[in-house]
């Protein structure tokens, strides 16, 4: 049915799957970043952030992401070329989970910046209270908690994200949008492959939302339930 | 920034702007008016309804959209029965595949919006209603809907302003957008910021733009709202 094609968009499956998965670790730095810089005494840091993600949010990812590509890669060259060094070429990889990473990051920005603030102000009075510095309020009392109210914000940016990942087969990375369009054009069947993989996308959706299903219980354990 | 590269490109950049709007509205407002309907359809206790519009939505929000658009502009042709059918014509060009495309992506998450708001209408409302003997197509055009689009608002604007965004994925099937002018002006002059750059000022403007005629709708729409909102 795939004329032996299947082997490789699988393959391209597991590219697209580290494309995703690298990009939301480098997505949620940005956004815990953000966040925190959005919390911040210093002014020029507050500024610094909201305008990170009013201009990330205001444009079309398939636009930054090619900006980034193409804009990172000369910026690049200028620099090496004034340092005398060679040319160091971006792999399409790091471009893509950078840009993908930063333009998520964006969006994580305010799901944990609301996850933060919906955390009782009492809680990190009672670590103050008890000695602890600002860094061990923020990783042991604040970061924990706030998982929890952070996760449905967070499970809808992972399902946006994982279907924007399809957008890098457009800057050379050779994920499973790439092979299929190969496959499609070596045996002149597009529906067959693109069909595939829009199927596979549905699948990593399904899971997706099951396994946020489960994280939501596992971290409400200690809350109680309010039944209508 | 080579300035003339900029001004050079600008007529170009002008017809990429009315390619994507027109797309916008042309898809927007398709997805708007079928949305209604199925939002109702969703909402609806009887299964047979409201299974069949969770397929739907279920389909086209859980897969990409520009997997949505290949499949449609690129996969339909490789059947017989497709190429003669009489619809050939208009599925063969790509303005048709993205506008049925992008109306279909739309009209999935606008459904669950408008369903969603449909949900969260206070039972008082309904029981007023139906004790002033309203029932079938004027309790929904004359109380739910109504009630329930004012709320549905602030989340349909942040539709709207992704579908703008969404419409650069129509650059991949040969139209002319603004991407396509960005990518076409990076391609002869390998100058990404005066490139890139322009189509980012280009987009940023209009999502101002449509956030700001958004403001104002949820002003004179949800002025009922307006008081209780201050003191939450």
């Amino acid at each position: 049915m795939f004329h032996g094609y299947l082997a490789a968009i699988l393959g391209g499956l597991s590219v697209t799957l580290s494309v995703a998965a690298v990009s939301l670790a480098v997505a949620c730095v940005f956004g815990l970043l953000g966040a925190v810089a959005k919390m911040s005494k210093s002014r020029g840091l507050r500024w610094a952030a909201e305008a990170y993600t009013t201009l990330i949010r205001g444009l079309p990812e398939l636009v930054l992401m090619l900006f980034i590509f193409y804009g990172g890669q000369i910026l690049l060259n200028a620099i090496t070329e004034s340092q005398g060094w060679d040319t160091i070429d971006v792999p399409p990889f790091a471009a893509g989970v950078l840009t993908i990473g930063f333009i998520f990051g964006a969006y994580l920005t305010e799901t944990f910046r609301g996850a933060i603030l919906a955390i009782p102000r009492g809680q990190t009075e009672a670590a103050q209270a008890y000695g602890l510095n600002r860094r061990q309020v923020l990783t042991r009392i604040v970061l924990p908690q706030m998982v929890r109210h952070a996760i449905p914000g967070f499970a809808n940016n992972w399902l946006v994200m994982v279907k924007a990942t399809a957008l890098v087969s457009i800057i050379g990375l050779d994920d499973m949008l790439h092979r299929a369009n190969m496959a499609a054009s070596a045996t002149r069947e597009p529906f067959t492959f693109f069909m595939l993989i829009a199927l596979i996308y549905l699948t990593i959706t399904t899971l997706s939302i099951g396994a946020l299903w489960f994280v939501e219980k596992r971290f409400s354990l200690g809350v109680k339930a309010v039944h209508f | 920034m080579d300035w003339g590269v900029v001004t050079g490109s600008l007529p170009d950049f002008v017809q990429g702007l009315k390619v994507c709007l027109l797309l916008l509205v042309i898809s927007v407002a398709t997805g708007f008016v079928l949305s209604v309907p199925l939002a109702v359809a969703r909402v609806s206790p009887r299964r047979w309804l409201s299974v069949p519009v969770w397929l739907f939505t279920y389909v086209f929000r859980g897969t990409p959209l520009l997997v949505q658009l290949f499949v449609i502009y690129y996969g339909l042709a490789q059947f017989e029965a497709v190429r003669n059918s009489v619809l050939w014509p208009l599925l063969r060009e790509a303005w048709f595949c993205a506008w049925l495309a992008f109306a279909l992506n739309t009209t999935a998450y606008t459904t669950e919006i408008f369903a969603g708001a449909l949900r969260s209408t206070p039972s008082g409302e309904l029981d007023a209603a139906r004790a002033y003997g309203l029932s079938g197509f004027k309790l929904y055009s004359r109380i739910l809907l109504p009630s329930a689009l004012r709320r549905a608002l602030p989340q349909y604007s942040n539709e709207v302003v992704g579908m703008m965004h969404a419409t650069a994925i129509a650059s991949t099937v040969t139209l002319v957008d603004v991407t396509r002018v960005a990518r076409d002006v990076y391609a002869n002059h390998l100058l990404p910021a005066e490139a890139f750059g322009t189509a980012a000022v280009i987009y940023f403007a209009l999502t101002f733009t449509l956030v700001g005629a958004f403001k104002l709708l949820e002003r004179r729409f949800l002025r009922h709202l307006a008081t209780e909102r201050r003191a939450a």
